[in-house]
């Protein structure tokens, strides 16, 4: 899953879509995610530096991934 | 650097209110984009329209008769400010008085004031009883609407369209509403207000959207900027906006151009449903009062409708700068009972 080219994202987590003037703001872990995404990371990438720096059950960190891709999809900043 | 051009531009709908006219917008872009030679000649129809007493970005008002006076008194009224100020061009902004000003354009143009509008036909195209049809004929999604000359047809038409409905008078306002004693009321408001007929339309649920665009008159779209309103009044005005990067609404408005030729500026008032799908919900043929957005997302409409005037080859810009936002404010403006009288008394200030 890549995140559409054309959004903007910000260190401090500000999102803007702007093919829909949607904005949205991520807490800083999914600040830090999105930066990773956008730098072209492939989900097994960032999945390894998460579990290598923060404390997570490789079983918990795939329940919130896949939560997290859900909630992209909803705000419409996924290249389907 | 921007080399000064001492043009004399006059410049209509300064009322700069809660559901503001486009003049001051028209102006800063304008003094943004020409240069510090411009000279901004206001005019306007009422005594309190706010423009008139910035003087810092009008040099001089004159009051104009209402569009009702016609053409005549507009035109007689103009000979007297040209005779004083020299006028170059005249950009009127309100909807309501485009009839008139273009049917001058000619004799203006023979006084040497020039002029860049459309022509009555593009007027009537996109006219809120014409949309539909205009929208069928060019591919142009219009919502169905339903053309009503008296009251009792209201209950035939809220059972085709379905609630809720939007009530709409001839040239402005609209209701959005859920029940035939709410379409009854509605419907005599807005005739009683604006005159028959009046449309009901169907509603549409989705984002609104508004694209401000400049046509040269020949088929091209000179500037094309999508703008999502991000806060709206009462009146349904944005208050707040972004630009948006979105191929889909340009594709849009460069459409309605070409299908047009039109000449000059205007708005395309858009509703985006769940679907992506774009509707057409009016086509206001002038400038809108949020222009200004265009020349700080780097697509100056109104300078670049200047230069067209003044017989300027103008390349269509290729690139804007999406997430630019306005936001609009009110300010208090502070002035001496004075001037209210001078141009209440008057006519002129």
């Amino acid at each position: 899953m890549k995140i559409k080219k054309n959004i903007a994202t910000s260190e401090n987590g500000f999102i803007f879509n702007p093919s829909t003037g949607d904005s949205f703001s991520s807490n800083p872990i999914g600040a830090e995610i999105l930066l990773f995404m956008k730098s072209g990371k492939t989900s097994l990438e960032i999945k390894e530096i998460i579990l290598e720096n923060y404390e997570v059950e490789p079983a918990q960190l795939e329940r919130d991934w896949e939560d997290w891709l859900l909630q992209l999809k909803d705000a419409n900043l996924l290249d389907l | 650097m921007i080399e000064p051009i001492p043009y004399v531009i006059a410049i209509t709908a300064l009322n700069a209110i809660d559901s503001p006219g486009p003049g001051l917008a028209v102006i800063r872009a304008l003094r943004e984009g020409l240069g510090t030679g411009l000279r901004i000649i206001g005019l306007c129809y009422e005594s309190l329209e706010p423009g008139i007493y910035l003087h810092g970005q009008v040099d001089k008002t004159y009051q104009i008769p209402y569009p009702t006076a016609g053409a005549g008194p507009l035109l007689e009224r103009l000979q007297y400010v040209h005779e004083k100020e020299k006028l170059d061009l005249v950009i009127p902004n309100f909807d309501s008085e485009l009839y008139n000003f273009i049917k001058i354009s000619v004799d203006l143009n023979k006084l040497g004031i020039k002029t860049f509008l459309p022509s009555h036909k593009q007027l009537e195209i996109r006219e809120k009883i014409n949309l539909a049809k205009f929208g069928k004929k060019h591919n142009l999604l219009v919502p169905e609407d339903r053309i009503i000359f008296k009251a009792d047809e209201l209950e035939k038409v809220a059972a085709d369209l379905g609630y809720p409905l939007v009530v709409k008078g001839k040239y402005y306002e609209a209701s959005v509403v859920h029940t035939l004693e709410q379409a009854s009321k509605a419907f005599s408001l807005l005739s009683v207000k604006w005159g028959l007929p009046v449309i009901a339309q169907k509603f549409v649920k989705g984002t609104e959207i508004n694209i401000a665009a400049l046509g040269d008159g020949k088929g091209n779209a000179i500037s094309v900027i999508p703008m999502r309103k991000l806060y709206i009044t009462d009146k349904g005005k944005a208050w707040a906006g972004v630009t948006l990067e979105d191929n889909t609404l340009l594709d849009l408005g460069r459409d309605f151009i070409k299908a047009t030729h039109w000449k000059g500026g205007c708005e395309l008032e858009i509703m985006k449903d769940a679907a992506g799908k774009l509707f057409i919900m009016e086509i206001n043929p002038r400038f809108p009062a949020w222009v200004y957005l265009t020349a700080a997302a780097g697509q100056n409409q109104p300078a670049a409708l200047v230069k067209m005037a003044f017989g300027e080859l103008v390349e269509p810009f290729d690139s804007y700068q999406p997430g630019k936002m306005f936001v609009r404010y009110a300010w208090d403006h502070i002035t001496d009972i004075t001037e209210f009288q001078q141009i209440s008394a008057l006519g002129e200030l």
